[in-house]
Order: structure tokens, then C-alpha cells, then sequence
């Protein structure tokens, strides 16, 4: 069954078009890896989904349900929770009442402040801290968590690994997979090509706005991947780019 | 310039009534043009300028009373206003926008308690420019028409050059952008405190013209914050940012007061509507949306970058 | 003995003034915005409690109840209408739009109420005169007592709202972040209007004691505005219990500069307030990142 469905999407800013003409399917229960270089579009469609940016054309579908004008805060009850980039936690806030200032959506499920914070153990004994200062790590545990408070039935991860020490996306990929296996819906931005094709199922790719590659991660040639990323043809070098 | 010499000819030809009235408009003009200086193209918001008008009222009357004659004390007391903005810049320009706006005011307010408690000024229940009475009144008149006219023109034509100066290029651009302006080298401190001097020298002779006009000052009505809601209201509707607006947004004032002097709080209230519609409708004002849509210009200063829809590279 | 008077004198004064801040603070705090109709409002409110009482003959305090809804309305539609638009549009359009405002509710009041002042002093039970003798020389004022009160209560509580209720967790992350909040299922144009509201029925409340400590008429908001403004800055702009510090400070200022000379109160006031900015940003640019709302 669809879940998030998007026709044709357009997205700018000012004259610079960020987004050109994307299409895209996400199934219930998939993961998907939207990957692709700087610059090329990713975060601006995952906020265009998630709201916070209004598309110039197209069309953002939620379970049949056409989302395109509706504003942020009701995509959240509808349920979609976007893991915006950089974290964006509310600094002066502590763990505990970012978690739960985003369980206002009202939306059932497994997810509340008792699990979440069971989920993400490192959390427990900084509670009361002010989510300033926590360490990257654990921010990215608390924005993770934020999102899910709201039982979201699509996820979006917006670089969850931007800024961390590879021991810790570790961690927090670890955490995440749980959140996968339980069912959950999820469309994430990575930037490590390896770490997104072991995490997905599908994988997307864009380039300057356009969606170039699509397909099953298992199946998809490694090469074919690395060149759709950089938009050329060249011979194989083998390795992760960089 | 040529409107300045026909307007030269005006007290040859009007009552003294009338004169009296030009004068006031012309005074509009003057505030008009030194608000949008600040704050269309410094994006400066100063809700304190009146402090400036009353410190060239008081000035005038003050030098006067020395013996110094009458027109000379006038010119000198716009040079004290011009004088006393410089230190205040100092302090105020540090200030963002908020506290800019209202530290000015307060400023204000303070001057206007020190004169209060100056007995020799008239204290609280104001003063005369008694050294006019030397005059016949139908020659004052004339001579205070000048005066305004003179000051009106030398602001507007500094205001003008300045735009046109390579130094009116980085002034527009701290109107469009400030940081980017400040990014690419614009001195942008600099910039505003010549403005915001400028300024002061502007109101300055605009309080000298309003004493010279009506022979009486008291502190409650020259240091008013109605002064600046006249300024707000003029450069609003006529046009943040542009040179023209500002003079029609105080020919469109001096209309309003002329035909509505019976209105009372109605037109006020009519004004204060109408500032902040046109804040948040039309913030270009009426000539800058006239400019806008029509690519009228009556006075050259300034550059556009005409727009046109071309294929945009992909970003990289 | 007499300095002791005036530093009591001051401190009730400055309650006062510290309630009068109270909902200029927190639009500045939630929305960045300086409400330049604020002092307008409050007196507005003072008025409706007036009008009320002059129909109903119930005490002021009564007729405040009876006008607190009709402000919080008031709030939200001036959020929903004039605020929200400005908020969109730059830095210098609210402060130019609530100034218009500002000219608006003056005069509408002119028309309305004509230019006498008015006071509520006689509406407000035995408030008005009560006092405690402490010493010979000292005597405190029931009235003062009773707004020092309100005062701690309402910083008490909208402390406690900010801390402990999830809309006021929703103000807060609104205030630190709008886009973020939007993005976790918070409705911020409802919290904008929910702070206005908040801050327009403070401000009338301001109003009221106002209307009972001295005399008000249409014309009396800016000075409202300027004491409450100057009440935020010394306190500290951002910081919730940094106003009840700035209004008590603002207070003893004038007070104290009584006692040099009746005339130069509202001066030392002033001077205190330019005094504050100097120091306080006079050393190059510093930035209001931080927020500290319920600290």
C-alpha cells in the first residue's frame, strides 16, 4: 500500500529551482535511502513533505490524502515527523520537555516518553539537562526520539550522521534499526552511500534536483550508484567516494 | 531646481496666510526627507527626531536672546542641532532596532525635561521669539518663506547628491541589504552616522523654521512624538526608500491638515490607520509602488537591474 | 528614615511598572516584537473596567474581571490581524505598524472619552487610602502591598506555565525555534495569539492599577509605554524575572530621584535607562541568541 506519494514536485527558492519534476513512491513498511551529493535537492524535498517548504507545483500525497497545502504542525498529527537536518532542538528546553512538547499530536501508539527514552538508554540520566547541552550524539538520540513522540506512520531523517564521530552514528543507527524493524515507515537522507545501502530496502537518487536512480539496494550495482551520484560516466574506481 | 525659483517668487505674490501655510509645507517636505534619509535608507527608525526639532526651536529662541540677529541665530541653532547629533550617534547607532527607536525617543524625552526645568526658557509654559517683532510681519513672512525654502533645498539637493555619489550606491545597498552590503565592504557604521548627522541637522532646521513660523515654542508641542507620527505617516504613504515619496507623502499630509482642521482626533485617527495599512499592504508606499509598476522616475538617483526570466544554471 | 519611605516607595512603584512590562516582555520574548501600541492597550483596558464601573457601580477590581475576556480577545485578533502580518515582513514593519496602532487607539479614545482624565482611585474599596504605619516616619501603603503581590503572582505563574504546562513548553520551543516547532506538531501562529492574548490581558491589568494609583486619560499610553520599555532593557531583554527586576529598579531610579529634586523623577528614570543600554551595548554587537524565558 502507498504511503507517501509525490507527483511531479517542484520546489524554489526565489529563482534557484532546487527541486525539478520528482516522483516518488514509499511503501508501507519500506525504508528508503534518498541519496545523492550536496546541493542536490534532498533536504529540500523532505521539508516540501514534511511542510515547511512550500512547493512551487506538484502534488504530496499521505495515504491518499493530498497534503501539498496543508502546513506543518497537521502533517505531524497526520503522521509524518521529519528529523529536520542539523537536529534543530530546542536549546534552552530540556531532554524531557522536547520530548514531550512534540507528544501534542495526539496520535496513538508505542511510542512515549517512557519507551522513547528506553529506546535511547543514553538519554535516561540526562533528562532534566538542556538539550544545549547534551553532546551531538545524544542531541541526535533526542531529535530521533522528538519525532517519534508523535507516532508518526512516515519518518523522515533528514542526515542523521551529519557532524558525528562514526562510533556514535553507529550507536544511533543501532537505535534506529529498532525503530525500523518495528514496522515503521522511513525515507532518510544519508550521506554515507555504504551505511544507506546496507539500511534500505530501495534507494533514490538525485542530482540537481532530478531523481536519476531508483531501484532495490540489493540490486543495484554499486558502480551504477556511484556514477547517477556524480552524474558522469567514468570508469569504476572502486571505494566509497568521499 | 527650477520649481525652488518659482517657488522664490511666492510670498510676492500670496497673503501672508498663505506664506505662512507654504512655510508648513515646506517644513513637512524638510522632516519628510530626513525621515526617509534615516530610515529608507539607513533603516533607521527613529522615533526620537523630534528631539532635534526642539533642540533648533529652543537654539533659536536661545541665541536671539543673546542680541545675535534674529536669521543668523536661526542658522547657527541648525548648526547646534547638526552639532549635538554627533555624540548622541556615538551612542544611539550602536543601538538595534527597537532600542534605536525608542532610546531616541527617550532621548527626546530627556532633553525635553532638561529645557522644562530651564527657567530662562520658558520652563514648561513656553517661550516667544520676541526679536522678530523688529519685522513688519508681511516682510517676516517673506524672509522665514526664504529661510524655508533656502533649507528645504539645501537638504533635498545634499540628499540628492549624496544618492548620486558613489557613496549613494552603498547607501541603497544598506537600504536593500545591510549585511550583504556590509559583506561586500560597505562602510555601513560610517554611512549611518552621516545620515543620522544629516538627520539631525535636517530636523534641526525644521525646528528653527517652526519657531521662526509661529513665534511661540513650549516644550509639550515641539519635543511631541506626534512630530515623528507626522514623519511616519508621510514617508509611508509616500514612499519608504525613494526620493520623490517622502515630498509627495508631505504634499499629501499638508492637504489632509488643510482641508480637515475642524477633524480633530478623526483625521489623526485616519492617519495612524493609514500609516499602518500601508505598512503592512503597501510598504513601498505610493510612489514606490507607482515607480514600481510604472518605471517612473522623476529625479535620477540611483541604478536598476532590470530582471528577466532566464534559464537558471542547476545549482552545484 | 525618609530614604527608607522613598526606597519602599520605589519598590511599590516599581511593581507597578514591572506589571505594565510584564506583557511587553513577553511579546518581545515569543515574537521579537516591540509593541509599540502597548501602553495604548493598557490603557484601553483601564478604560473598559472604567466604563464598566460607571454603568454597574461594581468595584474596580470587579469590573477588571469583567474586561479581562473582552482583552484576551482583543489579543488574539490583534495577533490574527495587524501582528501576524507584520511578523512576516521584516524588522522596522511591526514597529511602524503598532506605532500607527498606537496613534489609532489614542484617538479613538479622544473621540470616545473626550480629554478629562479619569481615575478608578474611587472604585477600588478601601485600597485607595489604606495604609500600615510601621514607624513615625514610615507608613506603607495597602495599595502598594497589593500590587507588589500581583505582581510576584503573575511572574509566578506565567513561570510556572512556561515550566510546567506543555502550551508552555510550545511557547518556549516557539520562541527558540518557530520552524523546528512547526515540525513537531506545534500550531505557531496559535501560540503567537495565545501570547499576545496573555500579554494584552497583563497590560490591562497594568492598566487598571493605573487607573487606581493615580489618574489616566487618552494620551497616557506612550508615557506607559516608555516606562514599561525602560523597565525591559534594565531587567534585561529575553529574561521573564529580569522585568519584575528592571520594573523594581526603574522604580527606586524615580523615586530616589525624587529626593534630590520632584522634578527630576522621571529623569533619573531616563538615565538609568541610557545608562543600562550604554553599558550594556556599548561594547560592539551582542546578540539575543539566548533566550532565557523561564530562567
Amino acid at each position: 500500500m502507498t504511503l507517501l506519494q509525490v507527483e511531479e514536485l517542484d520546489c524554489r527558492y526565489g529563482l534557484l529551482q532546487a527541486v525539478r519534476g520528482v516522483s516518488l513512491q514509499v511503501e508501507h513498511g519500506e525504508t528508503v535511502a534518498l541519496i545523492g551529493a550536496n546541493g542536490a535537492g534532498k533536504t529540500t524535498l523532505l521539508r516540501a513533505l514534511a511542510g515547511a517548504h512550500r512547493p512551487h507545483a506538484g502534488r504530496i500525497l499521505v495515504d491518499g490524502v493530498d497534503v501539498t497545502h496543508l502546513p506543518a504542525h497537521r502533517r505531524v498529527a497526520l503522521g509524518l515527523a521529519l528529523v529536520p537536518e542539523g537536529r534543530r532542538l530546542f536549546p534552552g528546553l530540556t531532554v524531557e520537555e522536547n520530548l514531550r512538547v512534540a507528544a501534542a499530536g495526539g496520535r496513538r501508539g508505542r511510542w512515549n516518553l517512557d519507551s522513547v527514552l528506553e529506546a535511547f538508554p543514553l538519554l535516561q540520566t540526562r533528562r532534566r539537562m538542556p538539550a544545549a547541552n547534551l553532546s551531538g550524539g545524544e542531541q541526535q538520540a533526542v531529535a530521533i526520539g522528538r519525532a517519534l513522540m508523535s507516532n508518526p506512520r512516515i519518518l523522515l531523517l533528514d542526515e542523521v550522521s551529519l557532524g558525528l564521530a562514526p562510533v556514535v552514528v553507529d550507536a544511533v543507527y543501532r537505535s534506529l534499526s529498532e525503530v525500523i524493524s518495528g514496522g515503521s515507515t522511513v525515507l532518510l537522507v544519508e550521506q554515507d552511500l555504504t551505511r544507506a545501502l546496507r539500511v534500505a530496502g530501495r534507494v533514490v537518487c538525485m542530482l540537481e534536483g532530478r531523481v536519476v536512480l531508483q531501484g532495490e539496494a540489493a540490486s543495484l550495482d554499486r558502480e551504477r550508484v556511484v556514477d547517477a551520484y556524480f552524474g558522469m560516466r567514468r570508469p569504476a574506481v572502486g571505494g566509497a567516494p568521499a | 531646481m527650477a520649481v525652488a525659483i518659482g517657488l522664490a517668487f511666492v510670498p510676492l505674490v500670496f497673503d501672508p496666510d498663505v506664506v505662512q501655510k507654504l512655510t508648513n509645507l515646506l517644513i513637512l517636505v524638510l522632516l519628510a526627507a530626513m525621515w526617509n534619509a534615516l530610515a529608507g535608507y539607513g533603516g533607521l527608525l527613529s522615533v526620537g527626531q523630534q528631539a532635534f526639532i526642539g533642540v533648533g526651536a529652543y537654539a533659536t529662541v536661545f541665541f536671539a536672546s543673546l542680541g545675535i540677529t534674529p536669521y543668523l541665530a536661526m542658522v547657527l541653532a541648525m548648526v547646534l542641532a547638526g552639532a549635538v547629533s554627533i555624540p548622541i550617534s556615538l551612542f544611539a547607532l550602536r543601538l538595534r532596532a527597537a532600542q534605536f527607536a525608542i532610546g531616541m525617543w527617550v532621548i527626546a524625552e530627556v532633553i525635553s525635561i532638561l529645557v522644562r526645568l530651564d527657567q530662562n526658557l520658558g520652563a514648561g509654559t513656553g517661550i516667544s521669539l520676541i526679536e522678530m517683532n523688529q519685522f513688519d510681519p508681511n516682510y517676516r513672512q517673506a524672509y522665514t518663506f526664504w529661510l524655508a525654502l533656502a533649507f528645504t533645498a539645501l537638504f533635498l539637493s545634499a540628499l540628492f547628491f549624496l544618492l548620486r555619489s558613489p557613496m549613494g550606491a552603498s547607501l541603497q545597498a544598506i537600504r536593500d541589504d545591510e549585511d550583504a552590503a556590509r559583506s561586500l565592504g560597505v562602510r555601513v557604521a560610517s554611512r549611518k552616522r552621516l545620515l543620522f548627522v544629516l538627520a539631525g541637522f535636517g530636523c534641526g532646521a525644521a525646528g528653527v523654521l517652526i519657531v521662526a513660523n509661529t513665534l511661540f515654542i513650549e516644550p509639550g508641542s515641539v519635543f511631541s512624538v506626534q512630530w515623528t507620527a507626522y514623519m511616519i505617516f508621510m514617508v509611508l504613504v509616500g514612499g519608504l526608500g525613494t526620493f520623490e515619496g517622502p515630498i509627495l507623502g508631505a504634499i499629501l499630509l499638508f492637504a489632509i491638515q488643510t482641508t480637515f482642521t475642524q477633524g480633530g482626533p478623526w483625521y489623526l485617527v485616519g492617519l495612524g490607520a493609514t500609516a499602518t495599512l500601508f505598512a503592512l499592504a503597501l510598504p513601498r508606499g505610493l510612489w514606490g509602488t507607482i515607480e514600481k509598476r510604472v518605471g517612473l522616475r522623476l529625479l535620477p538617483v540611483g541604478y536598476r537591474v532590470e530582471s528577466r526570466q532566464l534559464e537558471t544554471p542547476a545549482q552545484s | 528614615m525618609i530614604l527608607v519611605n522613598a526606597v519602599v516607595q520605589g519598590i511599590f512603584l516599581g511593581a507597578f511598572y514591572a506589571v505594565l512590562a510584564c506583557g511587553l516582555s513577553i511579546m518581545f520574548g515569543v515574537m521579537r516584537i516591540i509593541n509599540l501600541a502597548h501602553g495604548d492597550i493598557a490603557v484601553l483596558g483601564a478604560y473598559i473596567a472604567f466604563v464598566i464601573v460607571e454603568r454597574t457601580g461594581v468595584s474596580a477590581f470587579v469590573a477588571f474581571a469583567a474586561a479581562l475576556p473582552i482583552m484576551l480577545v482583543l489579543g488574539y485578533v490583534l495577533q490574527l490581524t495587524v501582528l501576524e502580518r507584520s511578523l512576516k515582513a521584516g524588522i522596522l514593519t511591526p514597529l511602524l505598524a503598532t506605532f500607527g496602532l498606537s496613534i489609532v487607539i489614542q484617538n479613538l479614545l479622544l473621540l470616545t472619552f473626550s480629554p478629562d482624565v479619569r481615575s478608578l482611585g474611587g472604585a477600588a474599596g478601601g485600597f485607595t487610602t489604606a495604609s500600615w504605619r510601621v514607624t513615625s516616619q514610615l507608613s506603607v501603603s495597602a495599595l502598594g502591598v497589593l500590587v507588589l503581590a500581583v505582581a510576584v503572582v503573575v511572574f509566578g505563574l506565567m513561570q510556572l506555565f512556561l515550566s510546567r504546562t506543555r502550551a508552555g513548553w510550545a511557547m518556549r520551543a516557539t520562541a527558540e525555534d518557530a520552524d523546528a516547532a512547526e515540525l513537531v506538531g506545534i500550531d505557531s501562529r496559535s501560540v503567537y495569539a495565545r501570547a499576545t492574548a496573555i500579554a494584552v490581558a497583563i497590560a490591562s491589568l497594568g492598566g487598571l492599577f493605573l487607573a487606581i494609583r493615580s489618574v489616566f486619560d487618552p494620551a497616557s499610553g506612550p508615557t506607559q509605554l516608555i516606562f514599561a520599555f525602560e523597565a525591559v532593557v534594565i531587567g534585561g531583554m529575553g529574561s521573564l524575572w529580569g522585568t519584575l527586576v528592571g520594573g523594581i529598579a526603574l522604580g527606586l531610579a524615580q523615586t530616589l530621584g525624587a529626593q534630590v529634586n520632584p522634578e527630576f523623577s522621571v529623569l533619573a528614570g531616563h538615565l538609568l535607562f541610557l545608562a543600562v543600554l550604554v553599558v550594556r551595548f556599548g561594547r560592539g554587537r551582542i546578540t539575543l541568541r539566548t533566550l532565557r524565558l523561564a530562567r
